[in-house]
C-alpha cells in the first residue's frame, strides 16, 4: 500500500499553529501549575498572541495555497488575522482585572479565547467551504461557552443558551447551503466553484441559487444582520462584558471575511442575483439597528444595536462590490475593532462587581470626577458616530463614497441618514458625561495597568487610523487583489 | 426494484419518525423517535453506497450523541409537558405554513434536478473495488489532512467548554 | 435505480420538519433535537450528491459534520445543564430575563 504523505506548508498556518500551541500549553498550566503560577496565564497568552502577530507581519506579501488548496496565504487573510489578534489581545488585557473582581479567575477562559481566535483565523484564510465551516464552528463553540462563563449569573447562562440556539440554527442553514452548492458545482473548493460558475451557461441552476440563498441566511445570522438578529441584544447584554466586546468584533469580522471571499470571489459571476438581496439586508440592518438603539437604557444593549447597525454599513460596502468598496470593508473592520473594544473597555472599567453601572444614566457627570476616562469614552463615541478626525468618520466616508461610485446613490443616502441618526445616541453619552451632574456617588476607580494599556492602544488606533487613513487604505487595497 | 422498495420503506419510516420527534410531548419519546430516524438514515446511506458513513452514523450519532441526550433528559428528570406548543393559534398556523412553504419551494426545485457539476474521480464501482473505508481513509489523511486536524482542535474546545460549564466546581 | 430527486426531496422534508420543530416547540431539548434533524438532512443531501457526482468529497464532509454535531451536542447539553442548575427549567418561554 503506497501512501503519499502530503507536504505540509507550515508557514501558511503559522499564526494558527502558534496560538494553538500556546493555548494547549496554557491548558496544561491551568491544571498542573500552582495557583500563584496560574496568574501568569493571561500574560503568557499575550506572549503567544504577540508572537503570532509578528509572524503575520513577517508573512505579509506572500501568496500561496496550501493543504490541497484548502487554505490560502495572502494579504487578505493576513489583514484579517491581524485584526483578530489585536481583538484577542485587547480582550485579554481587559479581562484580567475583570475576571478577578467577578470571581471567575480561571485559566480556561484564556484557553478558549485563544482557540476562538484560531477558528476565526482559519475562517479568514479559508479557500474551501469545509474550512469555512470548521473554522466557524470552532470559534462559535468557544464563544458559546465563554458567553456563559459567569455560571452563577442567570443572565450569563441565558445569553449563552440563546447564542447557542441561534448559532446552531444558522449552522444548519449554512450547511444545507454548502450541500446544495456542492451538488450544483461538484466541489466545495472556492476556486473550483468560481471556475464552474463563470464558465457554465446555466447560471440559473436552481440548486446553485437556493444554495446561495441559504448561505446568505447562514452568514446573515453570523454577522447579526436583520432579520436574523433576533436574540443578539440579549446575548450581548447577558454575557460577561469582556466577552461581549470580543463577540461584537471577532465573529463579525470572521463572518464578513468568509462572506466576502465566497460572494465576491467564488460566486462573483452571480452578482446580479445576490446583490439586491444584500441591498435589502443592508438597509434593514442599518435602519433597525440605529432606530432601536435610540430607545435603549442599558449601555450594553445600546452597543449591541449599534454593532448591528455597523454590520449594516459593512453590507453597504459589500453591495458596492468594486475595489474601493471591498477595501473599505477591511478598513472599516480595523477601525471598528479599535473603537468598539475601547468603548467596552471603558464600560468594564466603570462597572463594579455586580455590574452596577450598566445604565446610560449612570454615566452622568463622569467628566467631573474622571476627566481622562470621559475623554477617552468621548473619543470612542465620536468614532462610532462618524465624526472627524476619528477612524469611524473616514471609514464611513470610504464606504458611502464607494456606494456612490458604484451607482447606489439611494443606498448611500440611506446610509448617511442613518449615520446622522446614530449621532444622537452616541453623543447622548458624551453629553451625559460632560454636562449632567452626577446622579450617584462614584467609587474610586483603580484601573489595572493592563486595562490602561488596552485603552491607550484603542485610543491610539482609533485616532491614528483616522488621521492617516491612506496608509491603511493602501494596505487594505493590497489585500483584496486576490478577490478582484 | 428491490432498491426502490427499500428506499420507499425507509423514506416513509424516516418521515413519520421525524414528524413524531417534534410532535411528542414526552422528551424521552422524542429522543427514541430521533434514534429511529437516525437508524433509517443509516440504512439510506447504505443504499447510497456509503457503508462507512452508515456505520459512523450508528456509532456516533445514534450511539453517542443520542445516548448523551438521554442521559441529560434523565438527569434533569423532565416531565411530560402539559401542552404541546405554548404559542397562540396564529403562531402555530404561521409556523406550519412557513414550514410548508419552505418544503414546497425546495421540493418543486428538486423534483427535476439536472446535475451539471463536474464529476469526481470515484465512481461507485471503483470505490467498491478498493473498499469504501480505505478510500475514505486515504482521502482523510492526504487531501483532507488540515480539516482533520482542525476537527481535533474543535473537539478539544468542546471538551474544555463542557467541563467549564457543567462541572460542579472548577 | 432511485433517482437523485427522491433523496433530495426526503432531505428537504427532514430539513423543513427540523425548522418547524425549532420554531414551534418550547422545550429546549426538543428544540435541540430539531437542530439535529436539520443537520442530518444536510448530511443526506451530501451523501446523495456524493453518490451521483461520483465524488467522495461529500462523504468526507459528512464525516466532519458528524464530528461537529457531536461537539455541538456536548456543549449544548452542558449549557442546558448549567442553566438547569441556575433556573430549574427547560422551558424556553421562561428565559425572559432580558426584554426587548
Amino acid at each position: 500500500m503506497n501512501l503519499v504523505i502530503p507536504e505540509i506548508n507550515w508557514s501558511a498556518i503559522g499564526p494558527e499553529l502558534t496560538l494553538s500551541i500556546t493555548a494547549m500549553v496554557l491548558l496544561l498550566l491551568s491544571v498542573v501549575a500552582s495557583p500563584t503560577a496560574r496568574r501568569a496565564i493571561p500574560y503568557l497568552s499575550l506572549l503567544g498572541i504577540a508572537f503570532a502577530l509578528l509572524l503575520c507581519i513577517s508573512l505579509w506579501g506572500k501568496s500561496a495555497y496550501a493543504f490541497n488548496r484548502m487554505v490560502v496565504l495572502d494579504n487578505y487573510a493576513l489583514f484579517f488575522k491581524i485584526i483578530f489578534l489585536i481583538t484577542t489581545a485587547l480582550t485579554v488585557l481587559m479581562s484580567i482585572r475583570y475576571l478577578k473582581e467577578q470571581g471567575y479567575e480561571h485559566g480556561e477562559y484564556y484557553v478558549l479565547i485563544l482557540f476562538a481566535a484560531v477558528g476565526m483565523m482559519f475562517m479568514a484564510s479559508a479557500a474551501d467551504l469545509i474550512i469555512v465551516f470548521l473554522g466557524l464552528e470552532t470559534f462559535s463553540l468557544a464563544i458559546y461557552v465563554l458567553a456563559g462563563f459567569f455560571r452563577a449569573q442567570p443572565k450569563s447562562i441565558e445569553s449563552s443558551l440563546k447564542y447557542f440556539l441561534l448559532g446552531a440554527f444558522s449552522t444548519g442553514f449554512l450547511l444545507y447551503g454548502i450541500a446544495l452548492i456542492y451538488g450544483a458545482t461538484g466541489t466545495t473548493n472556492l476556486k473550483g466553484i468560481y471556475e464552474f460558475v463563470s464558465k457554465a451557461p446555466a447560471l440559473t441552476d436552481p440548486l446553485l441559487l437556493i444554495g446561495m440563498g441559504l448561505l446568505i441566511v447562514g452568514f446573515g445570522f453570523k454577522v447579526a444582520s436583520v432579520p436574523f438578529h433576533m436574540w443578539t441584544p440579549d446575548v450581548y447584554e447577558g454575557a460577561p462584558t469582556s466577552i461581549t466586546a470580543f463577540m461584537s468584533v471577532g465573529p463579525k469580522a470572521a463572518g464578513f471575511a468568509a462572506f466576502l471571499r465566497v460572494f465576491l470571489y467564488a460566486l462573483s459571476p452571480l452578482q446580479t442575483d445576490w446583490i439586491w438581496i444584500l441591498w435589502v439586508l443592508a438597509v434593514l440592518t442599518m435602519t433597525l439597528g440605529n432606530v432601536v438603539a435610540i430607545a435603549q437604557k442599558n449601555i450594553k444593549r445600546m452597543l449591541a444595536y449599534s454593532s448591528i447597525a455597523h454590520a449594516g454599513y459593512i453590507l453597504v460596502a459589500m453591495v458596492a462590490a468594486d475595489e474601493l468598496g471591498t477595501a473599505s470593508v477591511l478598513y472599516y473592520m480595523l477601525a471598528y475593532a479599535f473603537m468598539n473594544l475601547g468603548a467596552f473597555g471603558v464600560i468594564i472599567l466603570f462597572g463594579r462587581k455586580g455590574e452596577e453601572n450598566v445604565n446610560i444614566s449612570d454615566y452622568s457627570g463622569m467628566a467631573a470626577k474622571y476627566p481622562l476616562l470621559a475623554a477617552v469614552m468621548a473619543i470612542f463615541m465620536f468614532s462610532l458616530a462618524g465624526i472627524p478626525p476619528t477612524a469611524g468618520f473616514v471609514g464611513k466616508f470610504y464606504i458611502f463614497s464607494a456606494a456612490v461610485k458604484a451607482g447606489y446613490i439611494g443606498l448611500a443616502i440611506i446610509g448617511v441618514l442613518n449615520s446622522a441618526l446614530s449621532v444622537y445616541f452616541y453623543l447622548r453619552i458624551t453629553v451625559m458625561m460632560y454636562m449632567r451632574s452626577p446622579e450617584k456617588e462614584f467609587a474610586k476607580l483603580e484601573p489595572s495597568p493592563a486595562m490602561v494599556i488596552a485603552l491607550i492602544i484603542a485610543v491610539f488606533g482609533t485616532l491614528q487610523i483616522g488621521i492617516t487613513p491612506s496608509h491603511y487604505l493602501n494596505l487594505a487595497k493590497q489585500s483584496i487583489l486576490a478577490l478582484m | 426494484m428491490f432498491e426502490t422498495f427499500l428506499f420507499v420503506l425507509l423514506a416513509v419510516v424516516t418521515t413519520i419518525a421525524a414528524i413524531l420527534v417534534i410532535v411528542q410531548r414526552n422528551p424521552v419519546a422524542s429522543a427514541i423517535y430521533l434514534i429511529i430516524t437516525l437508524f433509517c438514515l443509516a440504512g439510506i446511506y447504505l443504499l447510497l453506497s456509503a457503508p462507512f458513513i452508515a456505520v459512523i452514523q450508528v456509532l456516533v450519532y445514534a450511539g453517542a450523541i443520542m445516548v448523551l441526550f438521554l442521559f441529560v433528559i434523565m438527569l434533569l428528570n423532565l416531565e411530560k409537558e402539559k401542552k404541546l406548543i405554548y404559542r397562540n393559534r396564529l403562531q402555530k398556523v404561521l409556523g406550519v405554513f412557513l414550514g410548508g412553504v419552505l418544503l414546497a419551494q425546495i421540493g418543486m426545485i428538486f423534483s427535476s434536478v439536472l446535475l451539471e457539476g463536474s464529476k469526481g474521480k470515484f465512481p461507485a464501482e471503483k470505490v467498491a473495488a478498493l473498499g469504501n473505508t480505505e478510500v475514505v481513509a486515504r482521502l482523510l489523511f492526504t487531501d483532507f489532512l488540515l480539516p482533520f486536524e482542525i476537527v481535533s482542535v474543535l473537539l478539544l474546545v468542546a471538551i474544555v467548554g463542557a467541563i467549564v460549564l457543567a462541572k460542579k466546581q472548577i | 435505480m432511485v433517482s437523485l430527486s427522491s433523496y433530495l426531496i426526503l432531505s428537504a422534508i427532514l430539513f423543513s420538519v427540523g425548522v418547524v420543530g425549532f420554531l414551534l416547540r418550547r422545550n429546549i431539548i426538543v428544540i435541540f433535537m430539531s437542530i439535529e434533524l436539520m443537520l442530518n438532512a444536510a448530511n443526506l443531501a451530501f451523501v446523495a450528491f456524493s453518490r451521483f457526482l461520483d465524488s467522495m468529497d461529500g462523504q468526507i464532509f459528512v464525516f466532519f459534520v458528524m464530528a461537529v454535531a457531536a461537539a455541538e451536542a456536548v456543549v449544548g447539553l452542558a449549557i442546558i445543564m448549567a442553566m438547569y442548575r441556575v433556573k430549574e427549567t427547560v422551558n424556553a418561554d421562561e428565559m425572559n430575563l432580558m426584554k426587548w
